[in-house]
């Protein structure tokens, strides 16, 4: 209890030596470098990437890496390099945007079930995020934009749809533990409402919590819109896209491993780090754990 | 002892194969990528009907042959009159239907009749609309008569849109297909196979095998994985031919290139602005780079086209100089249109890997001359109602298998929407002409006709692709119509 209380209310200097800590952690720095990179990518292709990615060179299709392109050429002869940075950008958009709806609905409606724990409100808003949980959502993914069309933009919505139920939970869960604490009641007694409360007490204590799980949830978007891209859901061409370049080596994969190879590395070492850097985070930030990895 | 082991085991091998080719010898696992929606070849567009019960279930008064040429088929001979309006159709004797019952003159009458009723749902109307009464003279003779002279009648007889049926079996036939030919229908798993049998009552020739069975593959990874392991022993109209120098290269298989009916064109909606200008239709056809396009999508096979014709046919013209790659007259012609670039214009592309990666290359080509094509990727279901049907498209890349189809271009309402009196007036006059020279030269004129207006932008000839089991004869080598013949495909000793 003291030692959960002591990191609620973290005394002076502790952004320092987390930061200390962090650079200690294996599984942090390891998944950190990776990320970084991969945004480092995506950021660069804004101004600049080895060749074009929509013009096509059918004279040069199907190299193996070489001097001119380091990671060889598609079907079209586009360089692999170019397009596995461009699509990072588009891995990285979908995965922020659908964490950003899945943090912009679910923590408020998480905030609010725990405010109201045990009304009827409370019931509705989590019985109604279990019934979203409750449809596999690449399923789901894939109905909306059968529906509303292939494109990034219905990938987004569709996958951060079901962030939602994920964030909600987290931040209920962790709120109504944090309801029963005594420096609440303070606030409480000092005459604060609960929605006063929830966004100057709870929220700032559960940012930890949503941090860690916010990672996750980016590593899953980021295999969730290569999976819609991969059956042709996802961004449309000429927008390049890691899981539609998976799908679209596939019949040449006995002959050209290299066109399968590298933005499936992409999409592996993405989430790999993604996930490391989380795993990392949560280590730093609950010091339950701390003392044992 | 290591020794000995091995060859009990060679042994053991060698008595595994030889049953599994004793088994081979009877039978044939042909795969495909479309199912059919039912089995109706007289009542829906879908080629894969065709596919599996042409010549081998159904059978039309004639049939088309390997070569395209037209052959007896349900009908022994035919005269045709002076005037060359009434046709005389000579029944082949002793013909049955699976059912038992038989196949006479009255079925002939029931066929026709209903494939040009009013209410029909027959896909190829225009096939028999030329009809003005068909009648049974005897039970053996048919005379159909026809509201002009029509020298191409026999060739619409062989269509299977035209074959045979019996109203004692037309209730079932979209899940009971029973028909006159030398296979008979077994029964159909949904979303899996098809069984035929071998008919022990075939009126002609009786087939070789004693069944066969079409395997439904959709995904190109999965057909060739199925092909490698030897699931299928055949493969028609193999969907990625990135894979064929590796079957070539196996001394197991072989491949057979073959040519197809289709044509594969960037079909344009002529009535959509700013393509309803010649100009503008002119410009796509310059932009595009008929080579590059053969390279990038069908790695190589295909034969470019200028026109809406066949290559391979005697009467084709090639055109493709008068709309040869020039993404600069593009540009120009656009300027001159009056076009704002980028022209922003939707493209639909049905699932074949010609039209996805051929549709890539072409708005990557079409982008160099300021058109921006927005690519909608889209199933068939979602192509015949959007884009066929509902004309909600730009562009769109789309091969057309069925055989001297040009008189497409002579319906207003089609989906490319090319209206043009003088060319419809030509389809008239050419159905009414009988005289081959005559023909051939009305042929030509159509092709040019259409090349000039730039209706759309011609790619390639579909090439047919096919891959067997070494061992495997009497395949057809090209598609002069939708059709995998089987009645006299065998295997090699």
């Amino acid at each position: 209890m003291t030692d959960l209380r002591a990191d609620s209310l973290p005394p002076e200097g502790a952004p320092v030596r987390l930061w200390h800590r962090a650079l200690r952690s294996r599984n942090f720095v390891i998944g950190a470098v990776l990320t970084l990179v991969f945004v480092l990518a995506a950021l660069v292709s804004f101004v600049w990437t080895p060749f074009d990615v929509t013009g096509l060179d059918i004279a040069n299709k199907i190299k193996p890496p070489s001097a001119r392109n380091p990671l060889g050429t598609d079907h079209f002869g586009r360089d692999i390099l170019s397009m596995i940075m461009v699509g990072a950008r588009v891995s990285i958009a979908v995965a922020v945007v659908a964490v950003g709806i899945g943090m912009s609905f679910g923590v408020p409606l998480g905030l609010w079930a725990a405010a109201r724990k045990g009304s009827l409100l409370d019931e509705v808003i989590m019985r109604g995020n279990d019934l979203v949980f409750a449809f596999p959502s690449l399923v789901i993914a894939i109905m909306i934009t059968a529906i509303f069309g292939a494109s990034a933009v219905n990938a987004i919505i569709a996958i951060g749809i079901f962030n939602i139920p994920v964030f909600a939970r987290l931040t209920r869960s962790g709120a109504l533990s944090l309801w029963q604490r005594d420096y609440i009641l303070a606030a409480r007694v000092a005459g604060k409402g609960s929605a006063r409360i929830s966004v100057e007490h709870i929220l700032p204590n559960v940012t930890n919590l949503l941090i860690v799980q916010g990672t996750i949830q980016f590593s899953l978007g980021i295999l969730a819109e290569a999976g819609l891209s991969y059956v042709g859901l996802g961004a449309q061409p000429p927008t390049p896209s890691w899981g539609r370049m998976l799908a679209e080596s596939q019949t040449m994969i006995s002959f050209a491993p290299h066109m399968a190879l590298f933005p499936g590395l992409a999409i592996l070492l993405t989430v790999l780090g993604l996930n490391l850097m989380g795993d990392g985070l949560r280590d730093l930030f609950d010091p339950k754990l701390r003392g044992r990895s | 002892m290591t020794f000995r082991y091995s060859t009990a085991g060679l042994s053991v091998a060698f008595a595994l194969t030889a049953s599994v080719a004793m088994a081979q010898s009877t039978g044939l696992t042909v795969g495909m990528q479309l199912e059919p929606p039912h089995l109706d070849p007289t009542s829906a567009a879908a080629g894969a009907i065709d596919s599996v019960l042409y010549s081998n279930v159904f059978e039309g008064l004639t049939r088309f042959g390997p070569d395209g040429s037209i052959n007896p088929g349900l009908a022994t001979s035919w005269d045709i009159s002076e005037d060359g309006k009434v046709y005389t159709f000579h029944l082949a004797e002793g013909v049955t239907f699976h059912d038992g019952t038989t196949m006479d003159a009255e079925d002939v009458v029931f066929s026709l009749d209903r494939a040009r009723a009013e209410d029909s749902v027959n896909a190829q109307k225009a096939l028999f609309a030329g009809i003005e009464s068909v009648e049974a003279t005897d039970p053996l003779t048919v005379t159909v008569t026809l509201k002009t002279a029509d020298g191409n009648f026999p060739f619409n007889m062989a269509w299977g849109d035209a074959v045979i049926v019996a109203p004692e079996s037309i209730e079932n036939i979209k899940t009971t297909p029973i028909g006159t030919g030398a296979f008979k229908f077994d029964n159909w798993v949904q979303g899996d196979s098809i069984h035929l049998v071998k008919n022990a009552d075939y009126w002609g020739e009786p087939a070789i095998l004693e069944e066969a069975t079409f395997k439904f593959i959709s995904d190109p990874t999965a057909a060739f994985a199925a092909m490698m392991a030897e699931d299928l022993d055949v493969f028609v109209a193999f969907p990625a031919p990135e894979n064929l120098p590796q079957f070539d290269a196996d001394p197991r298989f072989k491949v057979l290139i073959g040519s197809t009916e289709g044509e594969t064109i960037l079909a344009i909606n002529n009535k959509l602005p700013p393509f309803d200008n010649v100009k503008v239709r002119e410009a796509i056809a310059h932009a595009v780079n008929r080579q590059e396009i053969i390279d990038g999508a069908m790695f190589g096979y295909g034969t470019p086209i200028g026109t809406h014709f066949a290559p391979h046919h005697p009467d084709y013209v090639d055109l493709t100089e008068m709309s040869g790659y020039d993404p600069e007259k593009s540009k120009a012609l656009l300027a001159e249109a009056g076009v704002t670039t980028p022209l922003k214009v939707k493209m639909t592309l049905p699932p074949p890997s010609y039209a996805r990666r051929g549709g890539e290359i072409v708005a990557a080509e079409l982008r160099a001359v300021g058109i921006e094509p927005e690519i909608e990727n889209v199933e068939w279901a979602q192509w015949l109602e959007g884009t066929f049907k509902g004309k909600d498209y730009g562009l769109t890349i789309i091969s057309h298998t069925e055989p001297l189809d040009i008189n497409i271009y002579a319906r207003p309402d089609y989906y490319f929407q090319y209206d043009n009196p003088e060319f419809q007036t030509l389809m008239t006059d050419l159905s009414a002409e009988s005289d081959p020279a005559k023909r051939s030269e009305m042929f030509k004129q159509a092709q040019e006709t259409i090349a000039k207006d730039y209706v759309n932008a011609y790619l390639f000839q579909l090439p047919l692709h096919t891959v067997a089991k070494v061992g495997v004869e009497g395949l057809w080598e090209n598609a002069p119509t939708q059709a995998t013949d089987l009645t006299a495909v065998s295997w090699s000793q």
